[in-house]
């Protein structure tokens, strides 16, 4: 009889480990390395749960990324994700295994499948998680870092093993960190391009255990039909993996054209990087939702990032503030974006840029 | 034919943020606006509705009363009819508890074969994009969810539904639950007739009273004490020590260069 | 005034259809072009804004006068010109037929004027009669069945643009002055009704205005609007709430006008700090803001006194419009002086304001004219 309320059953640290046409997204790689730190403080297994279609084969790059077993999930009706499908295998085999920890990348099928999880297993789910603890003492670390809250004065729960996700609210002007202190699994999804992902390690990439499930699922199981899947050709903007990004605001709206050529010269003048932009930017239609940068777009963390001509709305802010070195140009000196940037420069983009341009090719 | 929407009355988080002392949001100061993501919800329904003789929108919300204005607005736009579910017992529920008591006051309203449930894809005020799955999951019914176009042929809906490097076409059966993004359609404004006459329009509040014989409203699955989630800690994010001014000027701007250059930052 | 809940919800429908779809590209082009934009008429006629105060059963929103100025003045915030292309059905336009028009032409002209497929104007005015309507000199023949109609009408807002024209004309010309008007709906596309050349005009640009001239139109008698001869009251009533309307149109004005001088204030630096921080800056805004909020007071009980009959109303009219646009006109300077040279650069949108304000103390009865309407109100008692 599974029993969600039942705590002790529940061991391990569990990876949805996500793949498109046989092929593994980074989340997933992400999530190992994270979950592999989780599984090391609760003196637990990590697991990947590989759902598909003839996918056995990637079991063996979990591994490099931290995993000690891999539970295959394969079916001709897996190939492509559909919710009724996924749900049913991993809800299966949550109530088969009971794992204490299920985490899930928070790409748009983590989250179509995730909360339908955690509802059919009766239990908790984080949404979007960027930092995650299970040992007290390097949560409070956490805390000492990056929020004003006095750790030292208040009394902590030190032998506590619960799963503490954190994570941004109301638009990123809050953070919150929750628990799921009842119920098991503690589930979270994890929001893509934070968790560092390690090096990967061969040996143990050759040392992984694969452990394949029995599965019960028919076409009846499955409500909806994939009439096709359609790649988009349109250029990806690969803001999660760039190293240096200029972004772009309003501050170039008077002329759009000439401020995202601005942009892109100045992109090629840092050797070369991807152009951001803010909320404003894309919902105007000036660039798309691929180069959203945020709180509802990406999650950033390049080594150098730009501001052209944004106000630095806390949305944004969330988005990017991690980057290594923030240089931000507007013309308002009491623009919020100043607050967060190591160099700022008060001034309109459409002068300051070129200067910038000249002064970085006089470098070289 | 029924097409309900579910909606949520939000905090503005795009403009300044009232932060209480213990470190959580003062809604009491701030201006409060239908969640985005939903009106793309209602459009969606009131399209199909204008394409569906005899088919009705009724949007339904969970807040407390002065969510009503909301509901009024969204009669305004077009929409039949309204719920509005408040109660003391449904207070502090996390996403596991909203979507039971949204799903029991759903089954209250009834789901009929050819009925369309409708979500905003996410809240701005939590982002979590949990609800309209577990409302799914809880009615038993198909979820498609990012849906950016939708079509509907009698019993059937074709919709694209978007992924992060493209998008996939998935056909379901009514009844089904379908959560909306913004790229799926622009929003109606309310027209002027429909705010001189929502009054007209029939408004229901769902209490606990009303709804505790709904097999999905038990005092243990709803409110804070059903919500398997609790917060542990909030607190307002770091705030990075301001940097250096730089001037705008050729001097000022390549002096910073030549900083960068000696730290290797580039 | 506090506005309850209805009130409140059509003033936010207004102001976000205004600030969404009346976007400066449009803006600049109604100015460039001068012409009339068909595509965001269709879509106010679609929302039912040209119809906001014509009743339900004639195809309209139902509104009252204060939904109908609280329109204007939304709309007019952003665009002083687009502003008309919602207001003419409800004043103007349609307001002659829902004074006098029997059933049969509500029903005929109504629903279509309502949802914005049809645009009619308003044709008072003529060359050798402006502030004294009453020196009308077209004429109306009766012919059999119908009327025969000459003369030339001036001024005529949205007359190019127009299907049908509500023309005041002599059907008796033994009476004196305004006497023996009689009020007419034309066809513009009778035979030999036609259009002078569009004026160029200082403000209010992108709807056109031009003469109307009238030879030998055979005008059937169903489409007489109201008694023979007993035109002009009509005319009047017209006007008041045209002059509402007119009112309206100047406190949006004032307030857009006023929003761009305080955003310039805080914005603009001088002896390095905000020029808001100066007293001759901040104090000309107070003043400013003060005037504003008297006009609305003013206008929106006066609509809601108008609606309810009471009998100062037209007096109350005039009194608004006069004090609006009068105020409108002494905002606009004062914002585009808070702006010093950019203000009178037409990139600015002070620019264009301080011209479109212009208009509001002249048409549709001057501030002069207001002044006799106001006095001759209060002597005769």
């Amino acid at each position: 009889m599974y029993d969600c309320t039942d705590l002790g059953a529940f061991k391990g640290v569990w990876v949805f480990c996500e793949q498109r046409e046989g092929k593994l997204n980074t989340t997933s790689f992400e999530l190992l390395s994270e979950g592999r730190k989780l599984a090391d403080d609760l003196g637990a297994e990590l697991c990947g749960l590989l759902i598909g279609d003839q996918v056995e084969g990637l079991a063996a790059e979990l591994g490099g990324y931290g995993a000690d077993k891999v539970f295959v999930a394969e079916s001709p009706l897996l190939k492509t994700y559909t919710t009724d499908a996924y749900t049913k295998v991993l809800c299966d085999a949550v109530m088969e295994k009971k794992p204490e920890v299920v985490l899930i990348g928070a790409t748009n099928i983590g989250r179509d499948l995730g909360p339908r999880c955690a509802a059919r297993l009766h239990t908790g789910l984080t949404a979007d998680a960027t930092h995650l603890d299970i040992d007290t003492a390097k949560y409070l670390d956490f805390l000492r870092e990056t929020s004003t809250i006095d750790v030292d004065s208040m009394k902590w729960d030190m032998e506590d093993k619960g799963l503490k996700m954190t994570r941004p609210a109301f638009g990123g002007h809050l953070m919150a960190t929750i628990i799921c202190p009842r119920f098991r699994p503690q589930m979270s999804t994890v929001r893509p391009g934070v968790m560092k992902c390690a090096e990967f390690d061969e040996a143990k990439s050759k040392a992984v255990k694969v452990e394949k499930l029995n599965i019960s699922l028919t076409e009846d199981d499955i409500k909806t039909k994939v009439l096709e899947i359609v790649k988009e050709t349109k250029e990806i903007i690969d803001l999660i993996g760039a190293e240096v990004i200029v972004s772009v605001g309003q501050g170039i709206s008077k002329d759009p054209e000439k401020g995202i050529e601005l942009a892109k010269n100045l992109a090629d003048a840092l050797g070369g990087g991807v152009i951001g932009a803010s909320r404003a930017i894309v919902d105007a239609g000036i660039l798309s939702g691929d180069h959203q940068v945020g709180q509802t777009g990406k999650t950033v963390r390049p080594k150098i990032y730009v501001a052209l001509g944004i106000s630095g709305a806390i949305q944004h802010k969330a988005g990017m503030q991690d980057s290594e070195y923030i240089i931000a140009v507007n013309k308002q000196e009491t623009a919020p974006i100043f607050e967060v940037a190591d160099y700022s420069i008060v001034g309109d983009l459409f002068t300051v840029v070129p200067m910038m341009i000249d002064a970085l090719k006089e470098e070289k | 034919m029924k097409y309900i929407v579910c909606v949520k009355q939000v905090p503005d988080t795009s403009g300044k943020v009232a932060v209480k002392e213990d470190g959580t949001m003062d809604r009491s100061k701030m201006a409060t606006i239908i969640n985005p993501d939903d009106l793309n919800a209602v459009e969606a329904a009131l399209a199909l509705k204008d394409k569906n003789e005899g088919a009705k929108v009724v949007v339904v919300s969970m807040g407390p009363p002065p969510a009503a204005r909301m509901l009024h607005e969204l009669l305004a736009m077009g929409a039949d009819e309204a719920v509005l579910v408040s109660g003391r017992e449904f207070g502090g529920s996390d996403t596991f508890a909203t979507s039971q008591i949204l799903a029991g006051a759903i089954s209250h309203i009834g789901v009929d074969a050819n009925d369309v449930i409708f979500c905003g894809r996410q809240a701005i005020d939590g982002d979590t994009a949990q609800v309209g799955p577990q409302i799914a999951e809880k009615l038993g019914i198909p979820q498609v969810s990012y849906a950016a176009d939708i079509e509907q042929k009698g019993t059937k809906l074709t919709v694209k539904r978007v992924l992060e490097d493209g998008y996939m076409n998935i056909e379901v059966e009514t009844p089904c639950l379908v959560t909306c993004i913004k790229e799926l359609n622009t929003p109606r404004y309310m027209t002027p007739r429909g705010i001189l006459e929502f009054d007209k329009k029939p408004y229901s509040v769902y209490d606990f009273e009303m709804l505790k014989d709904e097999p999905l409203i038990e005092l243990d699955t709803i409110g804070l004490k059903g919500s398997p989630t609790n917060v542990y800690k909030s607190f307002s994010p770091p705030v990075k020590g301001a940097g250096k001014m730089i001037d705008a000027t050729e001097d000022g701007i390549s002096a910073m260069v030549k900083e960068l250059a000696e730290k290797h930052i580039i | 005034m506090i506005l309850d809940e209805k009130r409140l919800l059509m003033q936010k429908l207004c102001r976000e259809f205004a600030e969404n779809e009346f976007t400066d590209e449009l803006l600049d082009r109604l100015e460039e072009t001068g012409d009339f934009d068909y595509d965001i008429f269709k879509k106010m006629g679609e929302y039912g804004f040209c119809g906001m105060k014509i009743p339900v059963e004639f195809g309209g929103q139902g509104g009252d006068s204060l939904d109908y100025v609280m329109m204007v003045e939304e709309f007019a915030k952003v665009s002083p010109v687009l502003a008309i292309y919602a207001n003419t059905s409800n004043s103007l336009g349609g307001g002659p037929l829902l004074i006098c028009g029997n059933d049969e032409q509500k029903a005929k002209y109504l629903p279509d004027v309502a949802q914005g497929k049809k645009i009619m104007s308003f044709c008072l005015t003529e060359p050798g009669a402006g502030s004294d309507a009453g020196g009308t000199i077209t004429t109306a023949v009766e012919d059999g069945d119908y009327f025969v109609l000459n003369g030339r009408k001036t001024f005529v807002s949205g007359a190019p643009v127009a299907d049908y024209a509500v023309v005041f004309a002599k059907t008796d010309t033994t009476q004196k002055g305004s006497r023996g008007i009689s009020m007419f709906i034309v066809d513009m596309k009778l035979p030999g009704v036609s259009c002078g050349k569009p004026e160029h005009k200082m403000g209010i640009v992108g709807y056109p205005t031009c003469d109307v001239i009238l030879e030998n139109v055979r005008v059937h008698k169903d489409d007489m609007v109201g008694k023979r001869d007993k035109g002009f009251g009509a005319a009047m009533a017209t006007l008041d709430g045209g002059r509402l309307g007119v009112a309206a149109q100047a406190l949006g004005i004032a307030e857009g006008a006023f929003n761009e001088a305080v955003k310039y204030a805080k914005e603009r630096k001088q002896f390095g700090k905000p020029i808001a921080d100066f007293q001759a800056i901040s104090f000309m805004l107070a003043d400013m803001a003060t005037e504003i909020e008297a006009a609305r007071e003013l206008i929106y009980s006066t609509a809601l006194k108008k609606d309810a009959g009471d009998p100062d109303a037209s007096k109350l009219c005039a009194m608004s419009k006069y004090f609006a646009s009068e105020m409108c006109n002494r905002v606009c300077y004062k914002a585009v002086q808070i702006h010093g040279g950019y203000g009178y650069i037409k990139e600015y949108k002070v620019e264009r304001f301080y011209r479109d304000a212009r208009i509001t103390s002249i048409y549709e009865g001057t501030s002069q004219v207001q002044q006799m309407v106001i006095s001759g109100n209060i002597l005769k008692k």
